[in-house]
């Protein structure tokens, strides 16, 4: 882990290694707040924020950190700057922290600080903690924002509030699909969006044991 | 009381903590290998759930709403800005002693729930559940319902999914979808099945 490069560890997150599309991290968030691109724009902000500074704090301090309590030490760190960012985002942006409500107190939880707190900060010097807390970050950001691209625009004809297909509401002639703006809509474009990285690079893959691959195996004669 | 079943319907059906508000969503899809475990931990999730969501009700009350602290003799400090910082220290600690009790008090409760407690005081759902609890301002009978009901409805929904990923298992997935793609969709159908709820009230 000592010999990545500064280049590595900002270009493998982003799309090698995506937090969400590979590690399985931080979705609980990450489904919630993608029916406006504005608000996940916001949201993104925050994480990539919190994630590179708890990762600058927690690398800082990796030493002296107890083993035995580095949990709650991790969280108590983690906690505190979601605190700060939540007074910043209350004091400028207001009616979007309103908007996002219990979730930027869930970036506490969100798998991807803790993850790379633990993953990466404990083991790394400081600068290269920054650069992975950052490139984490800006990798959750990617899926974030193309999710809540495709909802916003399908389900409400809009990129950013600013209209682009026409509603019928408003005279025109696009029926939006409100069945973008529920909960499902985001599942099934997370599961499209793996399903199109995986394809693109085939090595993803995950190798389950499944009856159907055998099946097809006996029939083509592999199996005797 | 009807008040209060409806509350119960709502946490569990309408508003499942994770098909509509995608919480604890990590734990949600890694435990979902097998019914088996999706049970222990969907069991240590509501048992988490009920104790910390009351408690954490009672700090917010007596500590960190606006005035709160006028008991103390401070009627003007206000230290809701420390609310996350408390509920999670509540969280871990009340995990921690929860374990320690099982182990010392019920040992086959311990081994049944024992590998999933940790993993619990980072879940989402339990802080989501005291966030919400804080922001919808609930009495304490309130949240006891509130939190159990949450419990619940994760619970109901990570053994459904654990089942339909036990079945999947015969079936034959494109590769590139297979393991999260296929889950994620899967997840999604659920929700929709879920959201047929919608609008029920007792």
């Amino acid at each position: 882990m000592a010999d990545v490069t500064n280049r590595e560890a900002l270009i493998d997150p982003l799309f090698n290694n995506n937090p969400i599309a590979l590690q399985v991290l931080g979705i609980c968030s990450a489904l919630a707040v993608t029916t406006k691109m504005s608000t996940a724009l916001v949201m993104c902000a925050a994480v990539t924020a919190v994630t590179a500074l708890s990762n600058v704090s927690i690398s800082l301090l990796r030493n002296r950190i107890p083993n035995s309590i580095r949990i709650i030490v991790q969280l108590t760190i983690i906690a505190s700057l979601v605190i700060v960012t939540d007074q910043v985002l209350k004091a400028f942006v207001y009616d979007i922290a309103k908007d996002l409500s219990v979730f930027v107190g869930l970036i506490i939880t969100n798998c991807i600080v803790m993850g790379r707190a633990e993953a990466f900060a404990m083991q790394n010097r400081p600068g290269i903690s920054f650069i992975d807390g950052l490139a984490n970050g800006l990798g959750y950001s990617v899926v974030l924002m193309a999710v809540a691209f495709f909802r916003e625009l399908i389900g409400s004809g809009s990129v950013f509030g600013v209209t682009i297909l026409q509603t019928v509401n408003q005279g025109g002639w696009y029926v939006p699909n409100g069945l973008m703006l529920l909960a499902p809509a985001a599942f099934f474009l997370i599961g499209c969006f793996i399903w199109a990285v995986r394809t693109w690079k085939p090595e993803q893959i995950e190798e389950e044991f499944h009856i159907g691959a055998l099946l097809k195996l006996s029939n083509e004669g592999h199996l005797r | 009381m009807e008040h209060y079943l409806s509350l119960a319907t709502k946490a569990i059906f309408v508003e499942n903590m994770a098909l509509a508000f995608f919480l604890g969503m990590c734990s949600f899809l890694a435990v979902s290998k097998k019914v088996e475990t999706a049970m222990g931990l969907g069991f240590a999730v509501v048992f988490v759930l009920g104790i910390t969501c009351p408690l954490n009700q009672l700090l917010v009350d007596a500590l960190l709403e606006p005035g709160a602290l006028a008991w103390a003799g401070y009627p003007d400090v206000n230290v809701s800005f420390l609310s996350y910082l408390t509920l999670i220290g509540t969280i871990a600690a009340a995990v921690q002693i929860v374990e320690m009790v099982l182990d010392r008090y019920s040992p086959e409760l311990y081994n049944a729930l024992g590998v999933f407690l940790p993993l619990i005081a980072v879940n989402c759902a339990i802080l989501g559940a005291s966030l919400f609890m804080q922001e919808r301002d609930y009495t304490l009978g309130e949240a006891t319902v509130f939190g159990a009901g949450s419990g619940i409805g994760w619970l109901l929904a990570v053994v459904a999914l654990a089942a339909i990923r036990e079945k999947m298992r015969y079936s034959n997935v494109p590769g590139p979808l297979r393991g999260l793609g296929i889950t994620f969709i899967t997840v999604g159908l659920m929700s929709v099945g879920f959201m047929a709820f919608a609008g029920i009230q007792l």
